[in-house]
C-alpha cells in the first residue's frame, strides 16, 4: 500500500554560527590606512561595530585584497562581518557589498590575531585610495560583572577592547566612539586623549599608529537591555499539497545576563517596576510574515494565554510573554506555530522545479540564536531537493 | 435537537407487524443512535472550545503521565515501572498499583492512530478519550434498556445518558480519569449479564466475563458489579425465578471473572481474599445448591423429595453453621473485618470521618447535598419513581435487575458524592423506561382516537407536548451544566469582568518555573493535592501525591505544615526537600487554597503525631487567621508561607477568601526564602535555606528571633512601653 506509506522527505539544514571557509592568500601589506573611525554600539547585548577605513595603496603594484585583523576572543564571539565599498562623494555615495573571507598570514605576526580579507571589486592602483565600511556583529561579548545580582540590582557589564584598532597596516589617524546604553558608567580606562560626553566615550584621535599596536581598555557600565538568548531553535517548515505552509518553532529561551541570586519577591517586582528586576524581561516580539494565520503559542503543558497578534497587509507582529518574567539564568521553553499561504513562498521555475523562498533565522527580535536547525518537510512525491543558502551550512537529507 | 423527538417516532414501529416498517424502524434507530453518539461526544467539547485542549484537574494528570510512559517505553516496562519521582524516599510501584484499563485504552488508541499515519499527540488522545467513551456508554445504555423494555425505551435512555450532567461532569474532554471508561464498562457488563439472562447463551456469558475483566482493569468500582449481580441472582432465587439461564449468566461470570480479575496486578489475590468479593462466592455456592435441588426435584417423586429435603436440611444446616462460624471468626480477626477503608465508609457512612480523615478530606467523598441531586440528574429525579413502577409492569428478570440497580445506587450516591456517577446510568435507564412507557400510552391513544372524535386527541397531544417539554428543560439544563459548570479544567481559571475575560494561569506558571529553573532531582514538598500535577507538569520529585497510600507520609507533611518554622525546616530537611510549594488564594479570592485545606493537615498530622493538637489551632471551634487566631496558628509554617509579605500588597493584608484582615502582618522567615510567586500569588514557592556554619551563634539568634516573633501581643506591648 504505497499510498499509505508517507514518503516524508525531510531536509534538514543546520547552521552553526561561526562556520567559515578557510582559504589562503598572499599578504598584501602594501596599504596604509589614512583615516579610521570606529563606532561601537553597546546598547544591547548584540554589539555592532561600524568601522570606516580610508585605505590608500602605497605599494607599487595594483592590489585588491585588504586584510582586517581581529583578536582571537573577538573572533570567538563574531557573528557576522560585512564590508561595503563607498563610492562617490558627499551625498552621491553608493555602496557595493564586498566579499569577505577568513585568511591566514604566512609570516608570523607579532601578536596573536586572526585575519579576514576583503576582496575589492576593482583593484586599487598605486597611490589611489578608497573608503571601506566594515560591520562587525559580536554576541555573548559583554561579561556581566558582578556575575550574580539580586532582584533589586541592575546589571553591570564589562566591555573589553583596545583603544587602538588592531590592524596589519599603519594607521595615520584613528578615532573610536563607544556608545553606552545609559550615562551610568562605573569605570573606563583612559587612553589620552579620551573624552566622555553623555552616553558616548571618545578615544582619540590618535596619530600614526604602527601596525599591530594595541592599547587594552575596558568599559564597565550598566546595561539592562534584555539578554535574551535562544539556546536552541528547531524550526520545522512543512509544505502541504493543500496550499499551506505550517511553520513550527521550538524555542529554548534563556536569560544570558548576570545570574539571578537569592529571592524573587513578587511584591517587589509588582510594586517597584523600575528599580526592581531591571535586567529581567517579560515581553518578546516576533515579526512574522504577512497573511499569517492560525498562530499558536504554547509549551509542553498547554497554551500560554499571554500573547497578542497584530496583523496588517505588510507584516504581522506577535507579542508574546513567557509564563514568568525571566531573570538572569532562568530558562523557558515554548513553541510558536503558524500557517502561511503557500503561494507567497513557493515559486515555479520554467524547468519544472519549485523553489521555496524562506527567510533563514529566528522571527524574534533582538535575539541571539546559538543553535539553529531548520527542517523543511517536503510533500509526498518530491524528488531531488537541494538547498541554496547564501552562507555555508551543514545540511543533510532524511527519508 | 431532533434526537429525543425522533426517538418517539421510532416507538410505534415496534407495534406494527409490517416487515417494511420494522426495517424502516431499524434504520431509523441506527441513525438515531449515531446522532446520540455525536451528541454525547460533542456536548463534552465545551471545555476544549472555551478553554483549550488540556488535561483537567489532578488525577487525570497522573493518568496522562502513565500513558506517556506507556507509549514511550512499552507495555513490559510499564508493568515493571517503579516510580521514584513520587512518595520520596519510598517511591511507588506504578505497574502494580494502578488500574491499567484507562491507560491501556488510550495507549491502544494512540498506537492505532499512529500506525494509520494519523500523528496525534498522546495528550490529544487522552483529552478525547472520555467523550469517545461516553458515546460508547450511551450505545451500551441503549442495548441494556433494549434488553429490559425494548428499543424505544433504549433510545430514550441512551439520549438521557448522553446528556446527564452527572456523567458529563466526569467525562468532559480533558477529564482523563478512570471513570471515563469505567462507566461504559459498567453499563456494558450489565448489558451482557442481562443479555445472557435473557438468552441463556454461553457465548454472551463469556463476553460478560471479558467485559467484567475490562471493568476490573479500569476502576475500583468493579466491586459494585461483583456485589450487585450476586444480589440480583439471590433475589431471583428467593422470588422463585431460578432458571438455567440464570445459572449460565452467573456461574461462568464468577469463575472466569474472578480468574481474570486476579490477573490485574492491582487486584491480584484480593479477588479471592477481601470481603468485597465474598458475597459473590456465597451466592455461587447457593446457586449450586439450588441447581442441585431443582435437579433432584426433577428425578425424584414428590414424596421421596420431601424425605430428601428433611435429610439434607438437617445435615446441611449443621455443616453450614460450622463453615459460617469459621468464616466469621476469620473475618472478625482482621481489624477492618477484611474490608478496605473506602468500602467500609460506604457501608457505614460515619466510618471515614471517625477513623480515616484522609478519606474524609477528599471533597468527592463527602455525602452530597440535595441541590446536587437536582444539579446532577435534574428531572430524572422525578422520572425515576415512574420508571420503577414501569419496571414492575410486568416484572421480568431483567427489569428486576434495573430496580435493584437503582435502589442500591441511590443508597451509594447518598453516601459519597462521587458515586452519583453510578446512579446516573441507573436513573437514565429507569427514566428512559418511564418516558418511553408514557409516550407509548399517549401516542397509542392518539392512534386509537384518530378515526373518532378529534377533540380528545388534542388533550392527549397537549400531554405529549408537556412530556417533550419536560425533556427539553432537561436538555437545556444539561447543555448549561456541560458548558458552564463542568467544563473548567481547574488548572486554568477565568473570570469575566468589565474589561473582558481574565485568565488566571498561575498553576502552570509555577509548574513551568519549577521545571525549567530548578535541578531535575530537587524534591518539592506540597500538600498532596498538587502531587500528581507537580510530577506530571513540573517533572519534579514530590513527597506525597493524590494516591494517598501512605497515611504516615502524608501526616509527616501535614505536621511540617502545621509546625513552627524551625521544626518544619527539620522535617523537610530530613526528607531532602529543597522547595516547598503552597497555594494561596487570599489575593484574588481563590477559595480552595491551602489555608482552607489546613484543617485536614492538622487532623491528618495530629492523627499520627500526637504533639499536633487540633484545639491549639482553634478559637471558638473555628480555624481563624484574623486577630483572634491562636499563637500556634499564627506561627505555623502554612500561615507564614501563605502570608509572607502579603501586607505589602494592599497595606492592610485583607484576605479575600476569609474576608478578614490577617492576624499577624509583619514577620520574617528565618529558615525559608521566597524564590517564586506567581502573577496572582496563587502559587508561592519557597526554598529551604541551608544551615549556617556558625552553629552556636545561630542557635542563639534563632531562639531570640522566634521568641520575638512568637507573639504579636508582645510587639504590641513594646510599642506601648518602649522603656521597659
Amino acid at each position: 500500500m504505497e499510498a499509505w506509506i508517507r514518503a516524508r522527505v525531510t531536509l534538514a539544514l543546520t547552521l552553526f554560527a561561526l562556520l567559515f571557509f578557510v582559504s589562503r592568500s598572499s599578504p598584501p601589506l602594501q596599504f596604509v590606512i589614512s583615516n579610521a573611525e570606529r563606532r561601537i554600539d553597546l546598547s544591547s547585548h548584540i554589539i555592532n561595530v561600524h568601522l570606516t577605513l580610508k585605505v590608500e595603496n602605497t605599494g607599487t603594484r595594483p592590489a585588491s585584497e585588504v586584510v582586517l585583523a581581529l583578536t582571537p576572543t573577538e573572533v570567538d564571539h563574531l557573528a557576522m562581518v560585512d564590508a561595503l565599498a563607498i563610492k562617490g562623494k558627499r551625498k552621491k555615495t553608493t555602496s557595493v557589498r564586498l566579499e569577505v573571507k577568513p585568511t591566514e598570514l604566512p609570516d608570523a605576526p607579532p601578536i596573536d590575531a586572526k585575519y579576514f580579507t576583503i576582496y575589492l571589486a576593482d583593484p586599487l592602483n598605486s597611490g589611489e585610495s578608497t573608503t571601506l565600511e566594515v560591520l562587525y556583529v559580536f554576541t555573548h561579548f559583554l561579561e556581566p560583572f558582578p556575575a550574580e545580582i539580586a532582584q533589586s540590582e541592575s546589571q553591570l557589564v564589562f566591555y573589553h577592547d583596545t583603544a587602538l584598532i588592531l590592524s596589519p597596516y599603519h594607521i595615520k589617524q584613528q578615532t573610536t566612539f563607544i556608545k553606552t546604553p545609559s550615562t551610568k558608567v562605573e569605570s573606563f580606562i583612559r587612553v589620552e586623549p579620551t573624552k566622555r560626553v553623555g552616553t558616548e566615550i571618545k578615544y582619540g584621535p590618535y596619530e600614526d599608529c604602527p601596525p599591530y599596536s594595541i592599547s587594552p581598555i575596558h568599559v564597565h557600565f550598566e546595561n539592562n537591555s534584555p539578554f535574551a538568548v535562544v539556546e536552541e531553535l528547531v524550526q520545522e517548515i512543512e509544505i502541504s499539497h493543500w496550499g499551506n505552509i505550517q511553520v513550527t518553532g521550538h524555542y529554548t529561551l534563556v536569560h544570558a545576563g548576570a545570574r539571578h541570586k537569592g529571592v524573587f519577591s513578587r511584591v517587589d517586582y509588582q510594586s517597584r517596576q523600575f528599580s526592581n528586576g531591571a535586567s529581567s524581561f517579560r515581553y518578546l516580539l516576533a515579526r512574522l510574515p504577512a497573511r499569517v494565520h492560525s498562530v499558536y503559542y504554547r509549551d509542553e503543558i498547554g497554551n500560554i494565554s499571554s500573547s497578542h497578534l497584530r496583523t496588517n497587509s505588510l507584516k504581522s507582529e506577535l507579542e508574546i510573554e513567557p509564563r514568568y518574567p525571566l531573570f538572569g539564568g532562568w530558562k523557558a521553553t515554548f513553541v510558536i506555530g503558524y500557517g502561511l499561504p503557500l503561494q507567497d513562498f513557493l515559486f515555479e521555475s520554467s524547468d519544472d522545479k519549485r523553489y521555496l523562498n524562506f527567510t533563514f533565522g529566528c522571527p524574534l527580535i533582538g535575539m541571539v540564536v546559538d543553535k539553529l536547525t531548520i527542517k523543511v518537510v517536503l510533500p509526498e512525491g518530491s524528488t531531488d531537493p537541494s538547498p541554496v543558502v547564501p552562507f555555508p551550512v551543514e545540511h543533510r537529507l532524511e527519508l | 435537537m431532533a434526537a429525543p423527538e425522533a426517538s418517539t417516532a421510532a416507538v410505534p414501529t415496534l407495534y406494527t407487524n409490517n416487515t417494511l416498517r420494522n426495517a424502516f424502524g431499524g434504520v431509523l434507530s441506527f441513525f438515531i443512535l449515531l446522532l446520540i453518539g455525536v451528541l454525547a461526544f460533542s456536548i463534552r467539547l465545551f471545555s476544549v472550545i472555551k478553554y483549550e485542549s488540556v488535561i483537567h484537574e489532578f488525577d487525570p494528570y497522573f493518568n496522562y503521565r502513565v500513558t506517556q510512559f506507556l507509549t514511550k517505553k512499552g507495555i513490559y516496562e510499564f508493568w515493571n515501572w517503579f516510580d521514584d519521582r513520587t512518595w520520596y524516599p519510598l517511591g511507588r510501584v506504578i505497574g502494580g498499583t494502578v488500574y491499567p484499563g484507562l491507560t491501556l485504552t488510550a495507549g491502544t488508541i494512540w498506537w492505532l492512530l499512529n500506525s494509520l499515519n494519523i500523528p496525534l499527540s498522546v495528550e490529544t488522545v487522552c483529552v478525547f478519550t472520555a467523550p469517545i467513551f461516553s458515546a460508547f456508554a450511551s450505545w451500551a445504555t441503549y442495548l441494556l434498556t433494549k434488553e429490559v423494555k425494548g428499543a424505544g425505551a433504549g433510545l430514550t435512555s441512551a439520549v438521557l445518558l448522553a446528556m446527564v450532567p452527572s456523567y458529563i461532569s466526569r467525562s468532559v474532554a480533558g477529564s482523563y480519569d478512570n471513570e471515563a471508561v469505567a462507566i461504559f464498562a459498567l453499563i456494558f457488563t450489565f448489558y451482557l449479564y442481562l443479555k445472557t439472562l435473557n438468552t441463556g447463551s454461553l457465548f454472551y456469558a463469556t463476553l460478560n466475563s471479558l467485559a467484567y475483566f475490562y471493568m476490573v482493569c479500569s476502576w475500583g468500582g468493579y466491586t459494585f458489579i461483583i456485589n450487585l449481580i450476586p444480589m440480583h441472582v439471590l433475589l431471583c432465587i428467593v422470588t422463585g425465578r431460578y432458571s438455567s439461564r440464570l445459572y449460565i449468566a452467573y456461574a461462568p461470570l464468577v469463575v472466569l471473572g474472578t480468574l481474570l480479575a486476579a490477573l490485574v496486578p492491582v487486584v491480584g489475590f484480593n479477588a479471592v481474599m477481601t470481603s468485597e468479593h465474598f458475597a459473590s462466592f456465597l451466592v455461587f455456592i447457593i446457586i449450586h445448591v439450588v441447581a442441585f435441588v431443582y435437579y433432584i426435584k426433577g428425578i425424584l417423586s414428590p414424596k421421596m423429595f420431601k424425605v430428601a429435603v428433611t435429610l439434607v436440611v438437617t445435615v446441611g444446616l449443621a455443616v453450614c453453621c460450622a463453615v459460617i462460624a469459621v468464616l466469621i471468626a476469620l473475618v472478625a480477626s482482621s481489624p477492618t473485618k477484611g474490608w478496605s477503608g473506602r468500602s467500609l465508609s460506604l457501608l457505614d457512612p460515619t466510618y471515614a470521618s471517625k477513623y480515616i480523615p484522609i478519606i474524609a478530606s477528599v471533597s468527592e467523598h463527602q455525602p452530597p447535598t440535595w441541590p446536587s441531586y437536582f444539579m446532577d440528574i435534574n428531572v430524572l429525579a422525578f422520572l425515576v419513581p415512574a420508571g420503577i413502577i414501569a419496571c414492575f409492569l410486568p416484572l421480568s428478570d431483567a427489569s428486576s435487575f434495573v430496580v435493584l440497580y437503582i435502589a442500591t445506587s441511590v443508597y451509594f450516591s447518598g453516601v459519597m458524592v462521587r458515586l452519583m456517577l453510578v446512579l446516573a446510568p441507573a436513573a437514565c435507564i429507569t427514566s428512559g423506561i418511564a418516558l418511553s412507557e408514557a409516550f407509548d400510552v399517549l401516542t397509542g391513544s392518539i392512534k386509537f382516537q384518530l378515526p373518532g372524535v378529534t377533540s380528545n386527541a388534542e388533550v392527549d397531544a397537549g400531554e405529549t407536548s408537556s412530556d417533550t417539554s419536560e425533556a427539553q428543560t432537561d436538555e437545556v439544563h444539561s447543555v448549561w451544566a456541560a458548558a458552564e459548570a463542568y467544563s473548567a479544567p481547574s488548572i486554568v481559571l477565568t473570570t469575566r469582568s468589565r474589561d473582558g475575560l481574565h485568565v488566571f494561569d498561575d498553576f502552570r506558571e509555577a509548574y513551568a518555573w519549577l521545571s525549567h529553573n530548578t535541578d531535575v532531582n530537587d524534591k518539592v514538598a506540597s500538600w498532596w493535592d498538587y502531587g500528581y500535577q507537580t510530577t506530571a507538569m513540573a517533572n519534579r520529585t514530590v513527597i506525597v501525591d493524590n494516591n494517598t497510600w501512605n497515611n504516615t507520609h502524608i501526616a509527616t507533611v501535614g505536621t511540617a505544615m502545621s509546625s513552627p518554622e524551625r521544626a518544619a525546616w527539620e522535617i523537610f530537611h530530613s526528607l531532602d526537600v529543597k522547595y516547598v510549594l503552597v497555594v494561596f488564594g487570599g489575593l484574588i479570592g481563590y477559595p480552595s487554597d491551602d489555608i482552607n485545606k489546613f484543617l485536614w493537615m492538622v487532623r491528618i498530622g495530629g492523627g499520627v503525631f500526637p504533639h499536633i493538637k487540633e484545639p491549639d489551632y482553634l478559637r471558638d471551634g473555628q480555624y481563624r487567621i484574623d486577630s483572634q487566631a491562636t499563637p500556634t496558628m499564627l506561627n505555623c509554617l502554612m500561615y507564614k508561607l501563605s502570608y509572607y509579605r502579603f501586607v505589602e500588597t494592599d497595606g492592610k493584608a485583607y484576605d479575600r477568601v476569609r474576608r478578614t484582615e490577617i492576624g499577624k502582618k509583619y514577620f520574617k522567615l528565618t529558615h525559608f526564602e521566597e524564590v517564586f510567586t506567581t502573577h496572582h500569588w496563587m502559587v508561592r514557592i519557597y526554598k529551604l535555606k541551608p544551615l549556617k556554619n556558625r552553629i552556636r551563634g545561630k542557635a542563639k539568634k534563632s531562639k531570640s528571633k522566634t521568641s520575638s516573633t512568637s507573639s504579636s501581643k508582645r510587639s504590641g506591648t513594646k510599642k506601648k512601653n518602649p522603656w521597659q
